[in-house]
């Protein structure tokens, strides 16, 4: 191992670190790592201060990387002590307190300071910017002793500051110079509604004031207006905007502009120096949200890993926010400008208002208030600057116009009694749900919540969202969107997207940087996000346990008397008389009290004890079936031509085959296949999320079947002539089924929403479908069997015993 | 009275996870938080009897892995929009040797 570089980060805050973390996965032993920071504290989620202030979190729900993440990566970590000098000609850095870093490359992500006001009074005691955890504890401090605040500045920050400071109990008023509030994310309209909100909740507003001064003897008492009028305050938060923190790139001759100027490759005018985040500048933009920073990143890590990338070119960005409780999204060029064209449309009983932008027949601009659900796919449109011509109207209501009204579904919901019951899981009537929709639920989400129907199998949500429709009021006809559950507003495309673009790596990144509305999740959205991750990123993603459901932590099933079944992996549901007697052993030695077949040709062994379970596998000696997960479940074959009369080809071998190929496969909803040797089709195979059908001289590809909740025949795909083909289809479909649908979605769901014709497009593109049976090859070459990691790690194992008897002691 | 019992040390508890031990013919689950912390309840969903211990753990509550039953740690309680509670234990971490008590009564 050769000599390692030194890598030196100035600035320990969200942009920095990500760079370093990329740096550590693309090229782990090549850099001796030292951190500096100016502030007492890990890397934390800046974002979520207004979220502290408000109460929503804690400081250690926003940290980002504790201090184990330092030590555990060997990084030196300085907090506390701020770089003020750096020595290019010998290559290193010194601190405050004197301590100095030699550097081979020297990031510099030094962030942003808050812009003050330079005018009279500015440098009074409880004058202060909104900025780090110290301006959430002066926030916090102030609001114990003093009744009013004044924050200058109706932006973002502005107002989650006035936000925050109201949650504490202050009296608030926001000083804006402009006419309205976020001029910079909002237009008229919106900011107006905004403002009307924030009324609402108790803020005051004094708009288009600008301030002179500040009163005060030592500390602030009030705020001078230049129109001669005042307001009197005890806290006065400036929220005017920030400035790129360059004092100490300057000082060492880097060039500056509004921020530290950097190249595409985030390198500064001093060779070996580069700049990301808030600080840096690159042609001509110094960004402020945290995606693009993000993006930055990324690249930096790569250039100093040696990894080839094309640069950065700029981000386009977005803005979606929630501001005091209130969603809004804006994007591109959402101003009335010369040559523009826009459709609006304002609902002021919903508090809802949406407005886009259009130039020729292209989308350019839009704003979202109140719902935001659009967003992602508005912005889409506009970075791709399709033709939006005959469509403008439906992107406006979301529905074509003049589309039909009710429908047969809608009648037969009318007719239907309200003792008739529609969730049979949970056993909730027709009456309980309207009555829940006439008591102000308004998507099938609060509905679940309040009466549980559609709360389990999920098979009824369609006859909900038609019961919605048909008794909600204000709803449009389209079935209304939402999050994946009840702790984020975003849908499975734009979590997915935004992992993706900015490289999440943990469940926990993701919920803190899509500002989760439940810091730690729910038991839907956990197990989804770590399912995403783990196929978006197969050979860097540790896969989360906790955050599986008790089956797929145990490799078990759990039975509703806390027991668990036990379904060993028996390839084909071909079986040999020597493994039938050793189960048979040990079901007897466990005393397992039910043995029985499951519909999918396996031997379950039913109400075996939990301590027992890495003693019966190890017994066994066989591979888990997997018959607890999301995951490949059985092939199901029949005997086919090996003894059959009618068999054209061998069913058995080909099942076998794709066993063995995709056993331990992790996929978004369980998955079955069978294969039949003959169109009689003993196996089922046309009610499997896969089913193979042999013909004379070929076999049949099936897809989206399903025999459960609701039955589904499933799709001819493609006729293929040999084993491996059907082997490479197989791949690709499974692969591109991993990919694109949404976390508990089965097959048959899929395939339904998004159409035969989509999948079949991708699937027939030879280099397509090569490209994604390498992908799960790499997925599947990852995989080990569940029961043997089990039984080897002390560490997993424990958790299968109870702890030891207790010891009373004096109480 | 109250008893107070040594049952485990911090590092027998995976973070998010959850050991049980047995009281006479009640079976009590001691959980480990994200933040470090130690709750311990009645191991037993008051909706049907769901062992609560091989629950998701998020933030300071657990799901029932019967049927998503969704308990407070601190106070017992069910969430809406059900309805029950569970009884709750106090805990105590010796913060020198680990060790995690829990006082009955």
């Amino acid at each position: 191992m050769g000599e390692k570089k030194r890598l030196v980060l100035v600035g320990n805050g969200m942009a920095g670190v990500r760079t370093i973390e990329h740096v550590l996965k693309l090229a782990p032993d090549t850099y001796e790592i030292t951190v500096f920071g100016a502030e007492p504290y890990p890397n934390y989620n800046r974002i979520m201060l207004s979220s502290v202030l408000a109460g929503g979190s804690d400081m250690k729900d926003i940290v980002i990387n504790d201090w184990d993440w330092y030590s555990e990566n060997r990084i030196s970590l300085h907090t506390g002590d701020e770089v003020t000098r750096i020595d290019t000609g010998n290559k290193k850095v010194v601190s405050k307190s004197g301590a100095e870093a030699k550097y081979d490359a020297l990031i510099l992500a030094t962030g942003s300071n808050p812009f003050m006001l330079p005018i009279p009074g500015a440098d009074k005691e409880g004058v202060i910017g909104f900025r780090d955890i110290q301006d959430c504890d002066l926030m916090m401090e102030a609001s114990k002793k003093y009744a009013k605040a004044a924050v200058i500045g109706g932006g973002l920050l502005g107002l989650e500051a006035a936000r925050g400071l109201l949650h504490l109990g202050m009296d608030v008023t926001v000083v804006h110079i402009h006419p309205y509030l976020m001029e910079r994310q909002l237009d008229e309209s919106a900011a107006k509604m905004l403002q009307l909100e924030l009324e609402a909740q108790g803020m005051k507003f004094l708009m288009q004031k600008q301030t002179a001064g500040i009163r005060g003897i030592r500390r602030a008492e009030g705020l001078d207006f230049a129109d001669g009028s005042s307001l009197s305050a005890d806290l006065v938060v400036m929220a005017v905007g920030i400035k790129p923190n360059v004092a100490l790139a300057k000082s060492a001759g880097i060039q500056v502009g509004r921020g530290i100027v950097v190249d595409d490759y985030l390198e500064t005018s001093m060779p070996g120096i580069y700049a990301v985040g808030e600080c840096a500048e690159h042609r001509g933009i110094a960004y402020g949200l945290v995606a693009p920073l993000y993006e930055q990143g990324s690249v930096l890590a790569k250039r100093l890993a040696g990894v080839e990338t094309s640069g950065y070119t700029g981000s386009v960005t977005s803005t979606k926010l929630k501001v005091s409780g209130v969603d809004v999204f804006s994007a591109g060029y959402f101003q009335d400008a010369p040559g523009t064209r826009s459709l609006r449309i304002q609902d002021d009983l919903d508090g809802t208002y949406k407005k886009i932008v259009l130039q020729d027949d292209k989308l350019v601009g839009a704003v979202l208030f109140g719902d935001t659900t659009d967003g992602a796919s508005l912005f889409s449109k506009i970075k791709s600057g399709e033709s939006v011509a005959g469509k403008e109207k439906e992107l406006l209501l979301g529905f074509a116009p003049g589309g039909s009204g009710g429908d047969s579904q809608g009648a037969r919901l009318a007719a239907m009694a309200d003792d008739e019951i529609i969730c049979g899981c949970n056993g909730v009537s027709k009456g309980t749900i309207v009555n829940a929709v006439k008591d102000g639920c308004a998507t099938v989400g609060e509905i679940k919540a309040c009466t549980k129907a559609s709360g389990s199998c999920g098979g009824c949500k369609p006859l909900v969202e038609g019961l919605l429709q048909l008794y909600g009021d204000g709803v449009t006809g389209e079935p209304v969107k939402e999050g994946i559950c009840g702790c984020t507003s975003l849908a499975r495309e734009e979590i997915v997207d935004s992992i993706k673009a900015m490289g999440l790596k943990s469940v926990k990144e993701v919920m803190n940087v899509l500002e989760w509305r439940v810091s730690e999740g729910c038991s839907k959205c956990r197990p989804a996000l770590n399912y995403y991750l783990g196929m978006l990123w197969p050979t860097e993603y540790m896969d989360e346990k906790e955050s599986r459901f008790v089956n797929e932590r145990y490799h078990a099933n759990i039975q509703k008397d806390g027991t668990f079944s036990v379904v060993p992996r028996i390839y084909g549901g071909v079986t040999s008389p020597a493994d039938l007697k050793k189960i048979a052993e040990v079901a007897e030695k466990y005393e397992v009290p039910m043995v029985k077949f499951t519909g999918g040709q396996r031997i379950d062994l039913l109400g075996v004890k939990k301590e027992d379970l890495p003693k019966v596998w190890a017994e066994l000696d066989m591979p888990s079936g997997h018959a607890y997960g999301k995951a490949l479940r059985t092939v199901k074959t029949c005997v086919g031509s090996t003894f059959c009369r009618f068999g054209t080809q061998d069913s058995i071998g080909m099942g076998i085959r794709l066993e063995k190929a995709f056993e331990r496969l992790n996929t978004p909803g369980k998955v079955k296949l069978a294969v039949s040797g003959c169109p009689r089709n003993c196996a089922e195979a046309t009610i499997k999320d896969l089913g193979v059908v042999a013909i004379d001289g070929g076999w049949e590809i099936y897809v989206g079947g399903n025999g459960g909740v609701k039955v589904r025949a499933s799709d001819l795909l493609c006729t293929l002539k040999t084993e491996d083909e059907v082997m490479e289809w197989t791949a690709a479909y499974l692969q591109y089924y991993r990919e694109q649908a949404s976390w508990n979605e089965r097959t048959a769901q899929w395939v339904e929403r998004v159409g035969l014709g989509t999948i079949k497009a991708v699937l027939e593109n030879h280099e397509e479908r090569e490209a994604l049976a390498a992908r799960i090859e790499e997925t599947l070459s990852r995989t080990t069997d569940p029961w043997k990691e089990i039984i080897s790690t002390e560490g997993l194992r424990k958790n299968f015993e109870s702890l030891p008897s207790v010891q009373p002691v004096v109480g | 009275m109250l008893t107070k019992i040594k049952v485990a040390h911090v590092q027998e508890i995976d973070e998010q996870g959850a050991r049980t031990f047995a009281v006479g013919d009640k079976e009590i689950a001691v959980f480990k938080l994200s933040d470090g912390s130690v709750r311990a309840i009645e191991n037993r969903c008051p909706h049907k009897g769901g062992r609560l211990s091989e629950g998701m753990v998020c933030g300071s509550a657990v799901h029932c892995p019967l049927h998503d039953w969704k308990i407070d740690l601190h106070s017992g309680r069910v969430h809406e929009p059900d309805h029950g509670s569970v009884t709750v234990y106090d805990t105590e971490v010796d913060a020198a040797t680990g060790s995690v008590y829990i006082t009955l009564d």
